[in-house]
Order: structure tokens, then C-alpha cells, then sequence
């Protein structure tokens, strides 16, 4: 089930027309609003310590020796900038389109996550915390999170739905090894937002000396636009590279959403570009015709959660229906609001990828490119290949359009998902399965 | 009656006001009338109903296994009404419902408010939503005759004490500690400061909640606030001895002698 985007249309007032006709800028955008969007719906306890974050925040945006800092960490801890690697043998499964693979997997502890975490871990010294809590589903935020405390110094307390500590155990031993903290959530869903809630519960308890190093561009100002700030490199990188390596902007772009941290990093490079279509792929589940997907906004309505006003699966009464994917980290009810924004007014389009159709595009990958990506990246891979094929159809060469892919992280993790899967393991020849 | 007279009455007897949170739902719904009834008749002057939510990042273990089960019994926003009313028609107590934001915002701020006072409710106490969040609020509840009952913390500036205050009506909830909902050996000293501060930004009625557990708690913030609140354990009263120990619990905490339950 496929959305239309909406028609820009001049007599609305639409953002998205200013944009359009060159007045607007979407990039940038600072919060805590934006259009209906965003805000803090937070309890009073933890405002302060919401306006301390962004203070320090809005400071050390303006503060050359912290970007250099940040800059350092990317480049010699990181190993940024990620590469950019044409997908010769997958893009003959796009219909020809030339597919670009923008390389996050590449980065140290394996997906975009670290961008987000050191630059969050360098606020928080500059706020004198000493303890980091977070959250995680796949592991990877968590592990990233981890990583961070261990390089500078911080106590690292990871908050993890008890279901996903056994769907991911050997993320819980990686942390460990790192030496943080890891703690299973066995309330409510024992998912993602659980442990987003149980970080909550936390850090109302202990905001003097912890910061809460949320994982993705959701949550209340300032972390969405903050979230994002630090993971612009992306798309920056990616859009040097591809008129680098093309002498021409993408055709399109496209990226996975569950909170939508790495989709926005690499959107933001190209949202005052307007020959460039942008797509998020939404976890599908088993299909948004059953109760068991993650498709926020393409079947969500506008609500608050864990801080945010944005789309929301709920049911009538304003409770949160759990979500369901293959894909641990996509496995939110919730999403960022600058993405309900950027729908709302036209300007990205989301979709639903099934559990079927991105469990194939990440064989496919594996077996043209020799590159296992994380399932959370194969939604946009598969994404990708519809994107292809539309563009195929329209008028032009195929051969010369492009897409970049943002591969926001590597499949390790996924081994054991993808070979009961694929049914990759082998049994003893007679023992039934 | 308002949370603003039933606080006032508290006054003019001189002793603090006691404020009972009893979850929707728990055990039952009937139950819930039945133990608010009897909380109300044991010396509680104000009434507050949880609304059970599915992301309960405010309460503590006690209070969300019990609205856990509120919502795994199949609980409705909308029966809050039906025990709202239920309570103002069998005690004289005032009645505020306690509630996580998203569900109102769901049904309509408007529609929720409308129906609220037409049950009998005097207002809301809303623990995720500030007043930097709250226009639609503010509008509805001018519109229907609510009260806005906000939450103050002790991380809480001058400046947010001030337009926090100016933003409530009823009384202002202060938070005793940072922290979540739940039962505490001792009232944290952070408790005055916060009473004090809502106080000296023009509060009239400043009551203290979170930790509040017992009858001493109780006549210690009674020495400066002009009002207690007590949710978890109550609950955990409701749950281990049913509406007689409520009720019980209630008569201890405000110092007077039980009176037995009728339904």
C-alpha cells in the first residue's frame, strides 16, 4: 500500500510551495516545533533539565573547538567520512537505476549510531554529567552508547526491553564487554518503548548527574533537532560524494524509519535540493493490512509520546498499539516529528516494506555486492528497488538515474534472525524441524 | 464541589486537605467506586482518579501493575466518566481525574472536558503536560468551569514556579522529589522548598505528592502545605485488603476513625 505524496499546491501556504518556489529553506530547522509537530510534552520535572541540554547544546553548536572535537571523532574514531559505493550488480535488480550505498555500516561499532552518541557525550561533560543512560532495541544505539561512555570516561546504564535482551544477546555481552550496565525491561511490551520509558523513570530520579543519551531524532525538544544536527554529516558527505563520483545530484534518496535518526541525517543534505525525491520506508511487518507492522505514519495518527507531539500508532483511546517488525531497531510505535513534518507537507515520501520484501533485498545485497546489511537498512534497500523501477518507467535512461541508498548499518547482529530465515542452519540429517 | 472549596472546607477546619488517587479500572471498575467512596467517608477531601495509560513514565512499579490491569481487563477512557459520576452522586467529596495526556488529546480536549464536567468532575491533574504545551487546555477548561491542576518539582525555575502557578487553578501540585510515583520511608526536605517557593509566586492552595505514605508524613506536610496526596498506598491497600483496608488506610492518614464501607 503505497501513498500518494500530496500535490504541492500554490494556494495552501504550504512550506513546502515557499520551498518550492526558492523563498524557504527546509534544512536546519532548530524546533520545538515543527509545523504541528515536536514540543515537550514532558513532565515538569525534567524541563530544566531539557532547557540545561539545550543551552549547552545551542552553545557548543557555536563553539569552534567543539566542532572540532566533534569533527576529530568522526574522522580518527569513526573513520569518517563513510565511503560511498556504487551497487553495480544489485542496481541490474533496480531496473538499471544506478544505485549508490552510502556506507554508515562502515563506521566504528557498525551503523550511524555513533554519530549521534559521541557528539551527545561530549554535551554531557560539558554539563559536568558523569552517568549516561539510554535505551536500546537491536543493541546498536545501546552499543554505541556504550562504546561512548568507555572512550570518555562516563558511568553507562542501558535500558533494553527484556524481550529484545533475548532476541539480541550477544549486543547484551558486547555491552557488557564495554562495561556498561545493561537492564532488562520486563514492563508493558518489553520493547523499545518500554525501555525508552524505564530511561525516563531513570533519569526524572537522577538528572543531576546523568544525561539521558536518547538514540534517535524523536523524543522532546531538543533532541530531534539536536539528534539530527549531529547526523547531517551524512547527508553532507553523501551529496559531495555523489556530485563527486557523478557530476550529478540523485534522483532520489532513500532511507529506513523507525525513530528516523539515520533518515534525517542523509534527508538533510538534500531537502533544498527539488529535483531530488526523498523516501523513508517504514517497517511493514507482516503487511499493513494485518495488526502486526510498524508503520507509523502511513497508518499512525498525530499524538504525543515520550515527549513529542508526532504520528503515533494508537488505538481510540489514545494508547499505544505495540509494534511489530523483523527489524528490532524499527520496532517503534512512534517516529520523529520533522518526519511527520516533512510528510505532512509533501516534501518525503513514506512507505510501508514488509518483513518478505526486506528480508529479500537483504539476500540480494549479500549475494550482488558481497555487503550484509543490517535489516533495518534492507527496508530501504528494498525501498530502493521500487524506487527503481518507477524511475525506469518514466521517460530518460535508466542508466542515468540515480539513487543513494543509506546503508545505516551492518547485518552482524542479524545472523542468527536471517538464518532462521533463510533457514541457513544445518540439522541432523533425519531430525525434524 | 471544586477542588478549590473541598481544600477551603479542609482550612477552615484547621487541618491540611487530604487528596486520595485510586487507578480507574482497579481491580474493577465498581470496585473503584466503592474504595473511592469509602476513602471519601475515611477523611479524604479530594478524589482522584488515574486514567490506566499504556506509557506510565511518571508512576512507580505499584501504580502501573495496577493500571496494567485496568487496561488488560479491557478499562475505557470513557468509564472514567461513568465513575465520576458514580463518586459525586455517594460522597461529598471533589473529584479530579488524573491523566496522561495523549488519551484526552485523542478523544478532543474539548469533547473530554465537556464530558468530564457533565459527570460532575472539577478538573484535571495532568502530569506530562505543561502550561507551554497546554492552549487547547486552556480553553476547554475556561469553557466547561475545570480545574487545571499543574505539577511543580523542585528542579522547577523561579520563572516556570511563577507561570506554572499563574497557569493552575484548584491547587498546584508540588513534587516532593525527583522521582516516580511510589512509597518513601521519609518525606524529602526538597518537599517545603517547593511548597514555600508555589507559595511565594501567589499559590492559595500548595499540596505535596510522591512518597507519601503515612499518617506522620501527613501531619508533617501538614505543618506548611494545604494539602497531602497519597496514591500508592492506597493502591497497595486496595489490592492487599480491598475497599475495608482503603478505607482504613484512608481514616488513619487523616487521623479519624474508620467508618466501615456500605455500597
Amino acid at each position: 500500500m503505497s501513498q500518494t505524496p500530496e500535490e504541492p499546491d500554490a494556494t495552501t501556504g504550504h512550506p513546502a510551495d515557499a520551498f518550492l518556489a526558492g523563498q524557504h529553506s527546509l534544512r536546519h530547522a532548530p524546533g520545538p516545533y515543527f509545523g504541528d509537530f515536536g514540543g515537550r510534552w514532558m513532565p515538569e520535572s525534567l524541563i530544566a533539565a531539557l532547557d540545561e541540554l539545550n543551552d549547552t547544546f545551542e552553545k557548543a553548536k557555536a563553539d569552534p573547538e567543539f566542532i572540532d572535537e566533534v569533527n576529530e571523532l568522526n574522522r580518527n574514531y569513526s573513520g569518517r567520512p563513510s565511503l560511498l559505493t556504487e551497487a553495480r550488480r544489485f542496481s541490474e535488480h533496480a531496473a538499471g537505476v544506478r544505485v549508490f550505498l552510502k556506507r554508515e555500516d562502515l563506521n566504528h561499532t557498525g551503523s550511524h549510531k555513533i554519530n549521534n552518541v559521541l557528539g551527545q557525550a561530549l554535551l554531557a561533560k560539558r554539563m559536568g554529567k558523569t552517568r549516561i543512560i539510554a535505551e536500546t532495541g537491536a543493541g546498536q544505539h545501546g552499543v554505541a552508547s556504550a562504546t561512548a561512555a568507555a572512550l570518555m570516561g562516563l558511568e553507562c546504564v542501558v535500558y533494553m526491553g527484556a524481550e529484545d535482551t533475548r532476541r539480541q544477546a550477544l549486543n547484551v555481552a558486547r555491552m557488557r564487554l564495554l562495561g556498561a550496565e545493561v537492564v532488562p525491561v520486563t514492563v508493558g511490551s518489553q520493547t523499545l518503548k518500554d525501555a525508552i520509558n524505564e530511561a525516563l523513570r531513570d533519569w526524572v530520579a537522577n538528572v543531576d548527574n546523568t544525561h539521558y543519551l536518547l538514540g534517535t531524532a524523536a523524543g522532546a525538544h531538543p533532541f530531534p533537532a539536536m539528534v539530527r544536527y549531529f547526523h547531517e554529516v551524512i547527508g553532507e558527505e553523501a551529496r559531495e560524494q555523489i556530485l563527486a563520483q557523478t557530476g550529478q545530484l540523485p534522483d532520489a534518496v532513500c532511507a529506513c524509519i523507525g525513530g528516523g535518526s539515520n533518515a534525517i541525517g542523509i534527508f538533510h543534505g538534500f531537502l533544498d535540493d527539488p529535483s531530488v525525491a526523498i523516501y523513508g520506508f517504514e517497517a511493514g511487518g507482516d503487511g499493513v493490512d494485518t495488526d502486526r507492522h510498524a508503520a507509523t505514519i502511513t497508518l499512525g495518527r498525530p499524538g504525543v509520546l515520550h515527549g513529542a507531539r508526532s504520528y503515533l500508532m494508537q488505538d481510540e483511546d489514545g494508547q499505544t498499539i505495540e509494534s511489530h517488525s523483523i527489524s528490532a531497531g524499527l520496532d517503534y510505535p512512534g517516529v520523529g516529528p520533522e518526519h511527520s513534518y516533512l510528510h505532512d507537507i509533501g516534501r518525503v515520501t513514506y512507505e510501508p516494506v514488509t518483513d518478505t520484501e526486506a528480508m529479500d533485498a537483504f539476500s540480494l545485497l549479500c549475494r550482488t555486492e558481497g555487503i550484509i546489511p543490517a535489516i533495518e537498512s534492507a527496508h530501504a534497500l528494498a525501498g530502493a528497488l521500487r524506487v527503481g523501477r518507477q524511475l525506469a518507467a518514466a521517460d530518460g535512461d535508466p542508466q542515468e538515474k540515480i539513487i543513494i541508498v543509506n546503508l545505516s548499518g551492518r547485518g552482524d547482529k542479524d545472523v542468527g534472525t536471517a538464518a532462521e530465515w533463510f533457514d541457513l542452519i544445518d540439522t541432523d540429517a533425519g531430525e525434524a524441524k | 464541589m471544586t477542588s478549590e472549596a473541598a481544600i477551603e472546607r479542609a482550612r477552615s477546619q484547621g487541618r491540611p486537605a487530604l487528596i486520595a488517587y485510586l487507578p480507574a479500572g482497579f481491580p474493577d471498575v465498581q470496585t473503584t467506586i466503592d474504595a473511592a467512596v469509602a476513602v471519601a467517608e475515611n477523611g479524604a477531601d479530594v478524589i482522584e482518579i488515574g486514567i490506566p495509560y499504556s506509557d506510565p513514565v511518571m508512576d512507580g512499579a505499584v501504580i502501573q501493575a495496577a493500571t496494567v490491569q485496568s487496561l488488560a481487563q479491557g478499562f475505557r477512557v470513557a468509564q472514567v466518566f461513568d465513575i465520576v459520576r458514580a463518586i459525586t452522586e455517594r460522597c461529598d467529596a471533589a473529584v479530579l481525574v488524573m491523566t496522561y495526556w495523549n488519551p484526552v488529546m485523542r478523544m478532543g480536549v474539548d469533547e473530554f472536558s465537556r464530558r468530564l464536567a457533565e459527570a460532575g468532575g472539577a478538573g484535571l491533574i495532568t502530569p506530562d503536560l505543561v502550561p507551554d504545551e497546554a492552549s487547547e487546555w486552556f480553553a476547554a477548561s475556561d469553557k466547561h468551569g475545570l480545574e487545571r491542576i499543574f505539577l511543580v518539582a523542585p528542579s522547577s525555575t523561579p520563572e516556570r514556579m511563577d507561570t506554572t502557578v499563574k497557569a493552575s487553578s484548584g491547587f498546584v501540585y508540588c513534587v516532593s522529589i525527583m522521582g516516580v510515583t511510589g512509597a518513601r520511608t521519609s518525606v524529602s526536605s526538597a518537599a517545603r522548598a517547593v511548597v514555600d517557593a508555589a507559595h511565594a509566586a501567589g499559590a492559595p492552595r500548595a499540596c505535596v505528592g510522591l512518597g507519601v505514605s503515612k499518617a506522620e508524613h501527613v501531619r508533617e506536610i501538614g505543618e506548611y502545605a494545604d494539602g497531602v496526596i497519597v496514591g500508592t498506598a492506597l493502591v497497595a491497600a486496595l489490592r492487599d485488603g480491598g475497599v475495608d483496608a482503603v478505607g482504613a488506610l484512608a481514616a488513619e492518614l487523616s487521623g479519624r476513625s474508620a467508618s466501615p464501607a456500605r455500597s
